[in-house]
């Protein structure tokens, strides 16, 4: 079976065409330009992931909102799920750049830190 | 009672705050960067996803934490920021004219000015979208300053125009905070941003994509209430009988960025109407003696690291001319030939007067069309390739950056060149 990717390790974005055998192991792999594409054709195969980002809110600080990130990427369909978590947390300004925000994030392992610092308000 | 600095910037985006740090590294004093927000950063801080560094630091950044290398790095530095300061106008002569709410009118030397001012939205009027007129027409930066900073939904159900990096990312961030993105249409047949952007933003969340459809008209008396879709044919002309009516309450705009020159026109510096931005050399300086530029203000970039570098280049030639330091004797003009769309830098000095500032040139280009296989690009001085760059394929949507030896490029040169061509072959 033939399988197309298009490879979102870099900006450049690599098409990437594979034959899987039936057991989904890649016999062929050809289009990538670094070793990035096969790494992350293999993950989307088995465990395909992303890396979340989005903001939370805050509490007496010269912003309304956090922006927060993912460590690492996420199990894709739990994405949604994260978002909906960290919609219920609230911050108290002030939050420092690379503060955890979420430890063990739906027990993933993963962390959800600020992707900047929040002073606080007056 | 002016206070004269060796370099004044002029904005704290990621252009100006690497500007500002180069040209302090390389010994200018007094450095200002003058930015019309309250905070440093520019539109970093509202593009939260990440994706960012890849090039300069091999790492995946939100944008938030790429900035704040930066801010961090200008602060321990020492470079001056002047906040909620607009500039008003600039001289050739290097005044600069500025206001705030706080200071009232302010007047300012500079040795070396460096202008990283950015670019804005193109907006409904400039493509001139028929219809009513209703509120809910959106541009895609606007709407992510909303969602992003002030957290504010503006809408429930989007329909999104062009499909560029804002308007995809976009299309994600609103699905993940509870809105429904209905469809993303395109006018071109092709994707206009980074591909890994329309499988990570619209694939994943089953987000339509149609290409060569624009829209047709905007219906809504006080909100919007529905558009109509048109497919277009190969001329870009509407179709008729494909039209199609999609109720929503919002417009999201991701049509293109305007690099935003009103200052540098003030000040005398000559544009490139292609690029919308001014023409520079090499070292990013302009056709006006100590005026130099770099970022989204001389052209367009698909990555902020290439952004960063360039402000790299005009905040080290900056310092180098505030010392006096620098001195090109002679031009040659680069022309974009077949193929390529826009071209920096615009001109390349073939005798330098003192020291070489940068021996590596970076050609920054965008084709004029897709090339799904193997291309050249290739540096032409009329008769001889000078240098040649290879890509597997070619889009419009994806800035080529060339890396050129200034050595190699000049040894290479013949001597009464009338200029260099750079096209596909």
């Amino acid at each position: 079976m033939e399988r197309k990717f298009i490879c979102i390790r870099c900006p450049q974005g690599c098409e990437i065409i594979t034959t899987l055998d039936g057991h989904g192991v890649i016999t062929e792999l050809t289009g990538n330009s670094c070793k990035l594409g096969p790494e992350y054709v293999k993950q989307e195969i088995s465990d395909p992931r992303r890396t979340l980002t989005t903001t939370v809110m805050v509490e007496g600080g010269t912003h309304p909102l956090c922006p927060v990130w993912s460590e690492k990427p996420v199990p894709k369909d739990r994405v949604m799920e994260l978002a909906a978590a960290l919609r219920g947390i609230k911050l108290n300004a002030p939050v420092e750049i690379n503060q955890i925000v979420l430890a063990n994030a739906l027990g993933t392992g993963i962390n959800v830190i600020a992707s900047r610092s929040i002073h606080g308000g007056i | 009672m002016n206070k004269t600095y060796d370099v004044i910037i002029i904005g704290a985006g990621p252009a100006g705050l690497a500007a500002a740090i180069e040209a302090k590294k390389t010994g200018a004093k007094d450095v200002l960067i003058i930015e019309r927000n309250d905070e440093p950063g520019g539109i970093l801080l509202q593009c939260i996803h990440n994706g960012f560094g890849s090039v300069l630091f091999k790492k995946d950044l939100p944008g938030p934490a790429y900035a704040y290398n930066f801010i961090t790095e200008a602060k321990q530095l020492g470079i001056e920021m002047l906040f909620d300061t607009m500039v008003l106008d600039i001289t050739a002569s290097r005044k600069i004219y500025a206001t705030n709410s706080h200071e009232g009118f302010l007047e300012f030397d500079a040795k070396a000015i460096v202008l990283a001012m950015g670019c804005r939205e193109r907006t409904r009027g400039q493509i001139r979208i028929p219809g009513t007129r209703p509120a809910g027409v959106f541009t895609a930066g606007m709407v992510q300053r909303l969602v992003n900073i002030e957290g504010l939904m503006p809408g429930k159900n989007f329909v999104i125009l062009g499909s560029g990096d804002i308007g995809m990312i976009m299309a994600r961030r609103l699905t993940i905070e509870g809105a429904k993105v209905i469809k993303v249409v395109e006018l071109m047949p092709y994707l206009t941003g980074l591909r890994r952007n329309y499988v990570q933003c619209l694939q994943d969340f089953n987000i339509q994509l149609s290409l060569s459809t624009t829209i047709k008209r905007i219906i809504g008396k006080n909100r919007v209430e529905a558009v109509e879709t048109v497919k277009v044919d190969d001329c870009l002309n509407p179709v008729a009988g494909t039209e199609e009516m999609i109720d929503c309450d919002s417009i999201l705009l991701s049509i293109g960025l305007i690099p935003e020159n009103e200052l540098s026109k003030k000040s005398g510096v000559q544009l490139d109407p292609l690029t919308g931005g001014p023409i520079v050399d090499e070292n990013m300086a302009t056709n006006v003696a100590g005026i130099f530029s770099a970022g989204n203000v001389v052209t367009i970039y698909d990555l902020v690291d290439y952004v960063s570098k360039a402000g790299f280049i005009a905040g080290k030639n900056a310092a180098m001319y505030a010392a006096g330091q620098t001195a090109v004797k002679k031009y040659v003009e680069v022309k974009a030939g077949d193929g390529i769309r826009t071209v920096i830098p615009q001109k390349i000095s073939v005798e330098r007067g003192l020291v070489p500032l940068s021996n590596e040139v970076l050609f920054e280009m965008r084709v004029t069309k897709e090339y799904p296989s193997k291309i050249s690009v290739d540096l032409m001085d009329g008769v001889n390739v000078i240098a040649s760059h290879k890509e597997k394929y070619a889009r419009p949507a994806e800035m080529i950056t060339m890396k050129v030896d200034w050595n190699d490029l000049t040894t290479k040169l013949s001597k009464d060149t009338a200029g260099l061509v750079v096209k596909i072959s």
